[in-house]
């Protein structure tokens, strides 16, 4: 028995959020192929231009590699961590667990603004000159309760024993590690990737504390608002982190959810 | 023995990273509150002073609460418009729900920055509702309505959290046993009694833990004021910036830093009381 869709109320309220969350992004995409300087209505034609600008502007991509590189670094070293982490606390009791899971959640609910400063004293009091790997080692912080998560999530639904019988069958216990263990969390560990790099690809506070003289890519984009007329290349530039950010956060939902999906099957 | 050397393995490294790179800054943070000045060997004296400021400056602690004010604001506020909108999801929206959900939170993965910076450009003083609104004949010239404002501050950061709210609500909902719903409803309560005695106290764990985690990284913020506060919308996060940036007088921000921390450390254990933090992600 079918019964006809019926827009409910419910359904009105969520169109009406998801509208305003999807709007200003869309607005953003537009007015990146506006042929205007200037963001009103009504458009006024079709335009490659500031694309063409975009990859023209040298300080820009120094910023995009920049990032790139301490997004791909923050979150290669966050990932590891937590899979340790993780491997630790969902296949043995320990007494010291509770600590160490509630020091690694804590960058969760403490605001970022304290992580920043109090490492920028830290490297000020030992001489560690400020640069865009200072803030990398701050956003490796901030993405390892995420990893550890992500990570233990997928591991609780694995028995113990397949690293169990990988040894008796005469491996190592390092060996059922990286040849048992690792491949189960594989999913889990590309979604933990992919969530720490764009945490790190997208943060501000901490990284306009740390960066010193190497701007990432939201430190570059700040110093840009305030210059008018830059007004449609910051456009165009956000719409395609937004629509890259969208993208590569839905690919770790899904390999987060294909995982999850897996170890309900159990 | 074997398993106390293989956890020793797995967790020296990121206890290592962690202690390096998480709790030693805060040591050093307090530690560099007792020092005189900010720099150089000569001003590496022990004082009270900053701590003796800060007790008596009633501007930092005016601007401290009425930081909590805000962030308290945006924290109900998103859990009302966040309950809702979780309630619908798992009661109503069937089996797309997951989907939905996901759709909901992708667009907060995007750069914060720059969605605040797109809703500038809508709502601005030169931005395109007031053009529209003016092109229409609705006003004279623009008014700057959203911008520049303490409420500014708070509309866009109840913008920014209200979908992180919605997930461990969510998750607390989907948690609940349905056979407890219609059990209560046999037993003869009308849907708003089934609701307020069944359905919200046993979500009540994701509520408060979707309130705090608002609530606290919101008491720390500094960059919405920065953006749309103005001269009215600063918050206490600003002033920790000023001190560290502009004024360049490290202990009284370490001060400061340390006086916003004692308040969370506070509310996080009245968080921990209800709700494990690791629960918070989890969905």
């Amino acid at each position: 028995m079918r019964t006809k869709v019926k827009i409910s109320t419910g359904h009105l309220y969520f169109l009406i959020l998801a509208l305003l969350l999807y709007a200003p992004i869309f607005l953003l995409v537009i007015f990146s192929f506006n042929n205007s300087t200037q963001l009103v209505f009504p458009l006024k034609g079709f335009t490659l231009e500031w694309y063409r600008q975009l990859i023209q502007n040298r300080e820009l991509l120094e910023a995009v590699r920049t990032s790139v590189l301490l997004a791909t670094g923050s979150s290669i070293v966050a990932t590891f961590l937590g899979t340790l982490g993780a491997i630790a606390i969902t296949r043995y009791d320990f007494k010291a667990k509770g600590i160490f899971t509630g020091i690694a959640a804590m960058p969760l609910v403490i605001p970022y603004i304290i992580l920043g400063v109090s490492l920028l004293i830290l490297y000020n009091t030992i001489d560690i000159k400020l640069s865009a790997m200072a803030a990398g080692a701050a956003h490796v912080v901030i993405s390892l309760p995420y990893a550890l998560l992500i990570v233990s999530s997928r591991l609780v639904g694995f028995p113990n024993n397949l690293e169990e019988a990988a040894m008796d069958l005469g491996t190592s216990y390092w060996g059922a590690l990286l040849r048992v263990t690792l491949p189960i969390c594989s999913p889990a560990l590309v979604a933990a990737f992919l969530i720490c790099f764009t945490l790190s690809f997208d943060e501000f506070a901490i990284a306009s504390f740390l960066v010193g003289t190497q701007p990432t890519l939201p430190v570059y984009l700040y110093s840009q608002l305030r210059f008018p007329n830059r007004l449609p290349l910051v456009v165009t530039l956000a719409a395609i982190l937004m629509v890259v950010s969208m993208v590569v956060m839905f690919l770790a939902e899904w390999m987060r959810r294909a995982g999850a999906a897996n170890t309900s099957r159990r | 023995m074997e398993n106390r050397r293989r956890i020793t393995f797995l967790l020296g490294l990121p206890s290592t990273y962690l202690f390096v790179f998480f709790l030693l800054p805060l040591v050093v943070m307090v530690l560099f509150s007792f020092r005189e000045g900010t720099i150089g060997e000569a001003r590496q004296i022990f004082t009270l002073r900053h701590y003796a400021d800060f007790m008596a400056n009633g501007v930092y602690h005016r601007l401290l609460w009425r930081s909590m004010l805000i962030a308290l604001t945006i924290a109900a506020v998103s859990v009302l418009l966040a309950y809702p909108l979780a309630y619908f999801l798992v009661f109503q929206a069937g089996p797309q729900r997951m989907l939905m959900l996901t759709l909901l939170i992708l667009p907060t993965w995007t750069s914060y920055l720059l969605r605040i910076f797109a809703w500038k450009l809508i709502l601005g003083s030169s931005g395109l509702l007031n053009t529209l609104l003016i092109s229409l004949g609705f006003f004279e010239k623009a008014s700057p309505i959203l911008i520049y404002s303490r409420n500014a501050v708070i509309v866009t950061l109840i913008y920014v959290w209200f979908p992180f709210v919605a997930l461990p609500i969510f998750a607390a909902l989907e948690r609940i046993d349905k056979s407890l719903l219609e059990a209560a409803a046999d037993l003869g309560c009308k849907r708003a009694e089934v609701f307020f005695r069944v359905t919200l106290p046993l979500s009540a764990p994701g509520v408060v833990a979707g309130f705090f985690f608002c609530f606290i990284p919101t008491l720390g913020e500094f960059v919405t004021p920065l953006l749309v506060g103005g001269a009215q919308g600063s918050m206490y996060g600003n002033l920790i910036q000023d001190q560290f940036m502009r004024a360049l007088n490290w202990p009284m921000g370490s001060v400061m830093s340390l006086a916003m921390l004692a308040l969370m450390i506070v509310m996080i254990f009245i968080i921990t009381r209800f709700v494990s933090l690791s629960s918070l992600l989890e969905m």
